[in-house]
């Protein structure tokens, strides 16, 4: 694998084809909450390559067990136990470490403990539904859960959302700041969805689908779902612009 | 022939309307999983500089304030240095994070952060950019995190000179980038839409 990066040099511009448009009138919610006026395009300045970076010893013992962390003593989350794991790498695959990974999701029965949501499945008194972890020194993170349930949601008079995991990540810098979401291979809700399909190129949303990985499976207890995340690729400094002379 | 061979960055999708859950879990009253919510303190008691509190809320296209949305902010300590791996100029404040996260009030749509004055740190080509703060604001609907920065209104003369306030063609937009002062608090109003949409920057 190649060696992580060391760059602090200004970021690759992001292809804004490739993520989804800011105003996506099928997903309903984004016609009043999205931009109408161009975006202000400009190179990076220290304030956007530079990012709070978070420690390993930050992380609690169970932080990246949610079929435990919210469970009491003795008990554990229902629904299908699952591994999910893979590579935080930039734009030229090099592993990021120390990327800070957040996750949340809905329970087995596709409802969040959240106050707002009033779905009709019961919450799982053993799951919160929350977990984080930190990427090793080759870019590479690992978590445990359970795998969400689909669940409806008013969009559309019948639309239901793809089972998913909400991933938001840290890189080495605030421009490199990301929230996406995992779906899983061979999810039939997948193509229907009206926020998957604000992603407009079938190769991009192909990148939020996890692969069942039967390799990294743990026989009689959970299997595995492998999902690789790149963040956006820096240069290095070495023929930035400075003022003639320094 | 060269081949070149980059990967494609993951494409962003939205932050949806839970996602307290993952992000400040204890503002929701799920208690026990983290023990503080990340980025709530950015200052202690030994943080050196103006102390300021920053409120302000999200505002959609009909006026109406938004009521699940997330901001994160990041900027230079009360030196104009960042409390960053990156930074290379010096060291920042240890006392002063730079970096916060707060969810707005789930009633009123209010956001609040207190955090210091920053200074002033430079542009690339060396000019003196104003001082500023980074905002990074995710919702329901809000398909990429939308970036923009805010700027004090004290600071007339460096605004005038900033390169990237410079930069905005239309100069009526330039106060959607200023904050309102009344003491030590400013207020910082984000509107998505409508005649007063907030410059937000692709960077």
């Amino acid at each position: 694998m190649s060696k992580p990066t060391t760059n602090a040099g200004p970021f690759f511009p992001r292809d804004r084809n490739w993520h989804p448009q800011a105003l996506s009138p099928n997903y309903k919610t984004s016609v009043l909450r999205s931009p109408q006026k161009a975006l202000l395009s400009f190179g990076n300045t220290i304030s956007e390559t530079t990012g709070p970076v978070f420690g390993h010893n930050m992380l609690g013992e169970l932080d990246h067990d949610l079929v435990l962390n919210y469970a009491k003593p003795g008990e554990s989350a229902l629904g299908e136990r699952i591994i999910v794991h893979g590579h935080v790498m930039d734009e030229e695959a090099k592993p990021v470490p120390n990327a800070l990974v957040e996750v949340w999701q809905a329970n087995a029965g596709g409802r969040y403990r959240h106050k707002k949501d009033g779905y009709l499945a019961p919450l799982d008194p053993n799951f919160g539904g929350c977990g984080r972890v930190t990427t090793d020194e080759n870019g590479y993170y690992a978590f445990r859960t359970i795998r969400p349930g689909p669940y409806p949601w008013p969009n559309g008079v019948n639309d239901w959302r793809p089972s998913h995991i909400h991933f938001s990540l840290f890189g080495s810098g605030f421009a490199q700041r990301l929230i996406t979401q995992m779906y899983f291979e061979g999810d039939p809700h997948i193509p229907m969805c009206p926020i998957v399909r604000t992603i407009n190129d079938p190769a991009a949303i192909e990148m939020l689908v996890a692969k069942l990985d039967m390799n990294h499976t743990v026989p009689m207890d959970a299997r595995a779902y492998r999902f690789d995340i790149v963040l956006r690729g820096r240069r290095s400094t070495m023929f930035e612009n400075r003022m003639e002379g320094n | 022939m060269t081949k070149l061979e980059y990967l494609k960055e993951s494409p962003s999708q939205t932050a949806g309307p839970y996602v307290h859950i993952g992000c400040t879990p204890n503002f929701i009253g799920n208690a026990g999983i983290f023990k503080e919510d990340l980025g709530a303190r950015m200052v202690n008691e030994q943080s050196k500089g103006q102390r300021i509190t920053i409120k302000g809320r999200v505002f959609d296209g009909t006026g109406t304030p938004l009521k699940d949305a997330l901001l994160e902010i990041w900027q230079a300590d009360s030196e104009g240095l960042f409390n960053s791996p990156s930074e290379t100029r010096g060291d920042a404040d240890p006392n002063f994070t730079g970096w916060g996260r707060q969810p707005v009030n789930l009633e009123t749509g209010e956001f609040c952060f207190e955090t210091v004055k920053p200074g002033s740190v430079p542009f690339p080509d060396g000019r003196a950019q104003a001082p500023h703060i980074n905002f990074w604001i995710v919702a329901r609907g809000i398909n990429i995190g939308l970036n923009t920065r805010m700027y004090f209104p004290e600071e007339e003369e460096a605004n005038a000179a900033d390169p990237v306030l410079s930069r905005i063609e239309h100069r009526v937009r330039v106060p959607t980038l200023i904050a309102k002062q009344s003491g030590d608090t400013y207020t910082f109003d984000i509107y998505i839409q409508g005649e007063n949409e907030t410059v937000f920057f692709d960077i």
